[in-house]
């Protein structure tokens, strides 16, 4: 295919690198530096999508990122992407787009009957209907909608790009790189500030990109280039394109989403990341973020060949390539004018301008009537004829309130409609900011009122539509906040000289009549162009009440497509206005949230992904030892432990059988580093610890340990572990696995926040130590032979004591605590011994038959004796007294946190759950964990339920199932049966006490 | 009221939709009313539908400060299911589930209600237990819930990841296939206009800014647009709620923090039901638009203002992906804030206050729209009868006196 409508002009094209590519199937060449839709409007095709509901064809509107209209499903396979924008997809070789939501084809698409229908499928309809009769609602109506709803495909594989994250700090954020930030950023660069400088544009240089503008008696091309030089060169100054900041938060915190390779195509190197997004926490922020240009609210303003005319312009201007052979522009002001002028120029056929206001007597008009150029005045479009492209369109004389039609229509051919409707500053991050808005009538548009963040916007965005006052904007602003962050006098560097051309106000006319009331007849008057949403649907909005810009906006679905309503919602509140008989700033604006435009996830998500990453992942020093030696890894919390180490041959149940017996029998060893650890120093850490914990702790001798509960203050026990005494004011606390974090919070919140008096420094030193657990009867001896200096012995050695000294040659921490009920001893050395002291046990305690065991063996242990979980046998509704461990209530204290809720009514009632142990009748049978229990067999629904199955093993030493379980009065129940259900199966159960296992507690002492 | 039907809709189109009515009134605030209701979210227009419907009390005003449906009930992630661990909690949401199952009948409103399933995932031992336990608790309690294995998991929505590579493998999960999504907006308007049709004046952008109290007993309310009298004022107002009640000297044990969700642009179907994974923090559904929804934890700092950080979306989409690969393709389109208010047990507050004639109706924290219609049918009857209803009589604010908490956090504590 040739490019019919490329010209020999385009300041940002270069014609003879050819670049091909294929869209919706076939073949076609563009060039460098054009986007898909320069490239496609250059080969004349303007037809490149469907709307959402009912599949008209449509043509490309806009040159920019507020583009509704062409949708592209770019690529196949896994670097497809659904719902770019034509207008930002950079031309490269090999491309391959196609249209989007349309089937077979855009040229055909067979949902099109979904116009016939049209007039049923005004705003809200759906809410009126499908609700007869109720099945449908299943099985018919709503897969309908969902198969026609959505635009692109996802690609089903995963995603083979990486993506990243930058954090980084400066003084002057520069948002928008046009003549406005452009000057923003030379003023405060030259200040020595730290200055960043974004734009989602290519290049740099904003509207200047588009235009002819004149700067300083040369192209403003010229001056563009020599800034952005001047800008490279300071060391001081980072400068980012195709990056759009999409977010603006509290503090000057702004987010950038940089698209770093996309314009390479698939054959990007794949070692850089596809897109980065960026963090930027400035001092200072200068939005210069320019403006976007206003359709205009006419019969039919939606085909093929009906664009913005700024964009017509850009096309003409920066890429060469003519919108059509013959245009007309339709406008309410006179910056149209610029592009009936250039587009002549540049060789298309503009044979009229058609302007809302009744006189036309501005500079630009009397330059465009010079050219030769139509100018009605006081007229507007009021038909379009066209389907697949506009053919031609009718005017007319339009009365001077805006309301109808008064004269004659006039048919003219013409393939291109140029439309402007005025301009609307991009105050979304100025919104964003929590800045405040006003209407300004003149301009008629919102502008930036007053700031809430350390922050100014200049030029188009601050309503400053002519380039000398945005230059010089730029430039106060610019210095204004490099002095304000500490740089530079604030003195403005002179700004250059651009040619001044006065423009005469516009007039705005929300909706331009056609030949039958609006909403009332075949035409319509299109506002929010990818949802189908016309003027009359927000008419009818505000028939049914929908006051609030923001139900109009939830009911009729305006602003809330892709582009999210750059175009639409200033045209879609006007008309609720209208509507309701109120000034536009009454009803206002709907709330701008991020992001500004579309962020890809994988970029949001940057690193995060793909299994380590997620998350950390936490591993003992003796992780390449469990893994040599065959354990099974489950995960608590981030960590992940061995769960246990099956022999070849063995299952779960069998290697569990065997670790089990051996400890009991012999010497088992457990990796038990994963403990959460928090170190407590000063002065006051007894007494809070005696706050913190149920039982006493002033008294503790220095070289004992003590078991401690930790509740929250409803009473219920939240924490546990064994704390000892280092040194007079020095604790080593620990506790559970997946409750460290928490706990470490609680202790700090505490300290914070309620006892802020209190000298206490809570230190996490879980990683520091590595813990062996070494446990059973054949225990001491090892730990003898380990350690020939210490003395094990109960006497010098008894349990809930600690002792320090020189084990298998390292300096080491051991505490004899037991959470199997046999003798036990833990060793803590610094991790770095961890390995070392774990292949020395396993060295020396051969002739033990030493036995590692995981997780999986210590929970069966500890559930022989009747040690709880917390977590597990607990689930934050259980108080000391419901496990049965009054004793750890220390009667004596005046206070402890959860004290005072023990003498509410209900945590005091005596037939609370409480935990028991359950036997099975059938010894063999194992419960379900979250088994619920019942005391009778049946039961009617819904039943009452009187507690659950906490834990369940079988017992290998008891040759017997066991379980743990909470039962409602379950103290005075001992001995009695009731049931327990899993999904179905009912089996019968008897109440003990959940000390199944060494019950006088004798094998502690070995 | 006119009836919204194919029919009415098709002859509407002859006039060229010229002719529908308002859904509800604007009316100008009365003196004094029965009992005016604070917030006009879905709770508070469905208590006054069910006021005028169930207990024939019409001389209601549901005062709002913005514009109805505007607060949470139109932010939310519209996730609504009901298997709850506790009997209370249990019971409570299993009623308001079956008035789900009829409620677009019930309001002659499309509320678009879509029992598509959720599934909460569980990816470790832990999670395994807990969601044994509670389709357990749910089956003896009626309400509907299956577990399912890793694979069953991958048959139910084929687009999940449960490789066992992945940092959280899934191992799981809980169904409750009577769960789904519905149209926040079109609850509110339904109860709207429903509750306006019985006679109930909806009147928007009034705020109220002070209680009127005398000798214990409410009076009537102080409000932006002047004093309206009220023999009984019940307060529906969610994440605000701590403020209102302050206006009556009643301090509540709620927090107040933002909540944040998003919705991606809007894609051919890939995701066919309502996936959630308190583990990894995020759920996702995608709404009959195509846009994925997607939601995650609250923000930790609690405040007002109705936006969050962007690290919590950050962390929240990276964990999406580890679920659902694919979705690295597609683009963050909106995202937003709510303001929710939790309670230390992480279950609401539905009953009397120590005010006479006062009532509360807050804590629905995260998961409160699922509530919606039971919380109305519940909350309608405490203020008529001045005395709850037995589904919300375990709610009482008493039970933080008592002790007697309905600890959801298992079962709600991120989730919805
Ligand atoms: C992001 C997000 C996602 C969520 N996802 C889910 C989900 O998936 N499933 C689920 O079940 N729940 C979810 N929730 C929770 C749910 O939205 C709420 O619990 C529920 O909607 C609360 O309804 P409501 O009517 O009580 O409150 P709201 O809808 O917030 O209504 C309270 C009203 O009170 C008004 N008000 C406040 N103060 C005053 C005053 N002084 N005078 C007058 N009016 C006042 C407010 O303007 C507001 O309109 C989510 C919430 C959020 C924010």
């Amino acid at each position: 295919m040739t490019e019919k409508f490329r010209t020999s002009h385009g300041t940002g094209v270069d014609r003879s690198s050819v670049i091909n590519f294929t869209f919706n199937g076939k073949a076609y060449r563009g060039v460098a530096g054009d986007t898909l839709a320069s490239a496609l409007v250059a080969n004349g095709v303007h037809l490149v999508g469907r709307s959402f509901k009912t599949h008209r064809p449509r043509g490309i509107l806009t040159c920019g990122s507020e583009e509704p209209n062409a949708i592209i499903q770019l690529e196949t396979g896994p670097r497809s992407e659904p719902n770019l924008r034509a207008t930002q997809i950079e031309l490269y070789e090999g491309l391959i787009a196609k249209s989007v939501n349309c089937w077979p084809s855009v040229n055909f698409d067979v949902l099109a009957v979904n116009g016939l229908a049209s007039r049923l499928f005004v705003a809200g309809f759906y809410y009126k209907t499908f609700m007869d009769p109720k099945s449908m609602w299943m099985t018919v109506y709503e897969p309908m909608i969902r198969r026609m709803a959505g635009l692109g495909v996802l690609p089903r594989e995963k995603d083979p790009d990486t993506y990243d994250h930058m954090n980084e700090f400066c003084e002057v954020m520069v948002i928008g790189a046009g003549p406005a930030g452009l000057a923003a950023a030379l003023a405060a660069g030259k200040s020595g500030a730290r200055v960043v400088l974004c734009d989602e544009q290519v290049e740099f240089g904003g509207s200047l990109l588009n235009s002819k503008e004149i700067i300083d008696g040369r192209p403003a091309l010229e001056w563009v280039a020599s800034a952005v030089a001047e800008l490279e060169a300071m060391d001081n100054v980072r400068l980012l394109k195709r990056a759009n900041a999409f977010g603006y938060y509290d503090h000057n915190y702004i987010t950038v989403h940089e698209r770093r390779t996309d314009h390479f195509g698939p054959g990007a190197k794949p070692e850089l990341a596809r897109h980065r997004v960026w963090h930027f926490r400035a001092k200072q922020v200068v939005l210069a973020t320019g403006s976007h240009e206003r359709p205009l609210v006419f019969a039919d303003n939606d085909r093929p060949g009906i664009m913005l005319a700024a964009s017509g312009q850009a096309y003409a201007n920066r890429y060469g390539a003519l919108p059509g052979k013959r245009g007309v522009v339709f406008t309410n002001n006179d910056s149209a004018y610029r592009v009936a002028i250039d587009l002549v120029d540049a060789g298309m056929a503009i044979p009229m301008v058609i302007d809302l206001r009744e006189v036309a007597d501005g500079e630009l008009p009397n330059v465009a009537r010079q050219k030769g150029i139509e100018v009605v005045t006081g007229a507007g479009i009021v038909a379009t004829e066209g389907r697949k492209r506009l053919k031609a369109i009718e005017i007319a004389q339009i009365s001077s309130d805006g309301e109808k039609i008064t004269g004659a229509k006039r048919r003219i051919e013409c393939d291109t409609i140029l439309m402007s409707g005025g301009w609307n500053p991009a105050v979304h991050l100025f919104s964003q900011s929590i800045g405040k808005l006003r209407y300004d009538e003149e301009k008629a548009c919102f502008l930036p009122n007053i700031s809430s963040q350390k922050e100014r916007t200049v030029g188009a965005c601050k309503g400053t539509f002519d380039l000398q006052s945005a230059l010089e904007e730029g430039m106060a602003a610019g210095a204004l906040a490099a002095q304000d962050s500490g740089f530079g006098k604030g003195k403005a560097p002179a700004a250059p000289k651009a040619i001044v051309v006065v423009e005469k106000p516009l007039k705005a006319i929300w909706v331009v009549p056609t030949d039958h009331p609006v909403g009332q007849g075949p035409r319509k008057h299109f506002v929010d162009y990818q949802h189908d949403v016309t003027a009359a649907d927000i008419m009818l909005a505000a028939r049914e009440g929908m006051h609030s810009v923001e139900h109009m906006k939830r009911f009729t679905t305006t602003g809330m497509a892709t582009d999210q309503g750059k175009l639409s919602n200033v045209n879609g509140l006007a008309i609720l206005s209208a509507q309701l008989g109120k000034a536009i700033p009454q009803v206002g604006t709907t709330t701008f949230r991020p992001p500004y435009t579309p962020v890809t996830f994988g970029a949001l998500a940057g690193r995060g992904i793909n299994g380590d990453l997620a998350d950390p992942v936490r591993r003992t020093p003796m992780y390449s030892w469990h893994l040599e030696h065959g354990a099974t890894f489950e995960p608590v919390g981030q960590w992940q432990r061995a769960w246990y180490y099956p022999k070849a041959g063995e299952d779960m149940h069998a290697a569990v059988t065997r670790e089990s017996k051996a400890l009991r029998d012999g010497v088992g060893i457990l990796d038990a580093s994963t403990l959460g650890k928090i170190d407590i120093q000063g002065k006051d850490a007894a007494q809070f610890l005696n706050m913190i914990y149920t039982n006493a702790w002033l008294k503790l001798p220095v070289g004992s340990c003590r078991y401690g509960f930790m509740l929250k203050e409803d009473g219920m026990v939240f924490d546990d572990g064994v704390t000892s005494r280092l040194g007079e004011n020095h604790f080593h606390m620990t506790t559970t696995t997946g409750g460290a974090a928490g706990v470490l919070d609680w202790l700090e919140e505490y300290l914070q926040t309620e006892w802020p008096d209190l000298e206490v420094y809570c230190t996490s030193v879980t990683e520091e130590w590595s813990t062996l657990s070494i446990g059973g009867p054949k225990a001491r001896e090892l730990l003898e032979e380990l350690a020939p200096e210490m003395d094990f012995s109960n006497e010098a050695f008894p349990f809930m004591t600690w002792r320090e000294g020189d084990v298998a040659g390292v300096p080491a921490r051991v505490f004899r605590i037991s959470f199997t009920g046999d003798l036990s001893y833990e060793i803590n050395v610094r991790n770095w011994h961890g390995l070392h002291m774990w292949e020395k046990c396993m060295e020396l305690g051969a002739k033990y038959d030493i036995t590692p065991y995981g997780t999986e063996t210590m929970h069966v242990l500890r559930a022989e004796k009747g040690f709880v979980i917390i977590g597990q046998d607990t689930d934050g509704t259980q108080t000391p007294q419901d496990l049965g461990m009054d004793w750890i209530i220390a009667k004596s204290k005046a206070d402890f946190i959860g004290r005072r809720s023990f003498v509410r009514e209900d945590t005091k009632r005596s037939d609370r759950k409480q935990l028991v142990g359950l036997m099975t009748e059938n010894p063999k049978e194992v419960l379900a964990e979250g088994a619920q229990l019942t005391y009778e067999r049946v039961n009617p629904t819904p039943a009452p339920m009187v507690g659950h199955v906490t834990s369940a093993y079988w017992s290998p030493n008891l040759d017997h199932s066991i379980a743990m379980a909470m039962v409602k009065d379950g103290h005075n129940r001992m001995g009695q049966w009731i049931y327990a259900h899993d999904r179905g199966k009912v089996t019968k159960v008897k109440i003990v006490s959940p000390v199944f296992y060494d019950q006088k507690g004798e094998r502690r002492d070995g | 009221m006119s009836r919204f039907s194919i029919f009415s809709l098709a002859r509407n189109a002859m006039s060229w939709h010229q002719n529908w009515p308002s859904q509800w009134r604007s009316p100008e605030p009365k003196p004094e009313y029965d009992v005016v209701i604070i917030g006009a979210g879905g709770h508070g227009l469905a208590t006054a539908y069910y006021l005028a419907k169930e207990h024939g009390i019409t001389n209601v005003a549901v005062i709002e400060k913005g514009w109805l449906g505007g607060g949470n009930t139109g932010r939310n992630t519209t996730i609504v299911r009901s298997n709850y661990l506790w009997d209370e909690s249990g019971l409570f949401y299993e009623n308001a589930m079956k008035l789900w199952e009829n409620l677009s009948q019930e309001l002659n409103y499309n509320v678009m209600f879509s029992q598509r399933g959720v599934m909460n995932l569980a990816h470790n031992l832990g999670d395994v237990r807990e969601s044994v336990r509670r389709v357990n608790a749910n089956n003896l309690n009626g309400i509907d819930a299956e577990w399912l294995n890793a694979e069953q998991v991958k048959e139910f929505c084929p687009i999940i990841n449960i490789s066992k590579n992945s940092r959280y493998p899934v191992l799981g999960a809980t169904l409750q296939r009577r769960g789904g999504t519905a149209r926040h907006d079109a609850v509110a308007w339904g109860y709207a206009r429903g509750a306006d049709a019985m006679g109930v004046d909806v009147i928007q952008n009034c705020e109220v800014q002070g209680l009127m109290v005398e000798g214990g007993v409410i009076k009537g309310v102080r409000t932006s647009r002047g004093e309206i009298k009220a023999k009984k004022v019940a307060m529906a107002c969610a994440g605000h709620t701590s403020v209102v009640a302050d206006m009556a000297g009643i301090r509540l044990p709620i927090e107040s923090h933002p909540l944040q969700a998003l919705v991606s642009e809007p894609m051919k179907p890939v995701i066919d039901c309502v996936v959630m994974s308190n583990a990894v923090h995020v759920y996702v559904s995608q709404s009959d638009k195509g846009e994925l929804v997607m939601g995650a934890g609250i923000d930790p700092y609690v405040g007002y203002s109705q936006r969050g950080s962007l690290h919590v979306i950050e962390n929240q989409l990276a964990a999406a992906m580890e679920l659902f690969p694919l979705f690295s393709r597609t683009r963050l389109m909106r995202s937003w804030g709510g303001i929710v208010d939790t309670c230390p047990d992480a279950s609401p507050i539905v009953g009397k206050t120590p005010v006479k004639n006062l009532y509360v109706n807050a804590g629905w924290g995260t998961g409160g729209f699922k509530a919606t219609p039971g919380s109305g049918f519940c909350y309608a009857h405490t203020i008529a009868k001045d005395e709850p209803h037995p589904l919300n009589a375990p709610f009482s604010i008493d039970r933080f006196i008592t002790g007697a908490l309905v600890d959801e956090h298992g079962a709600a504590g991120v989730a919805h």
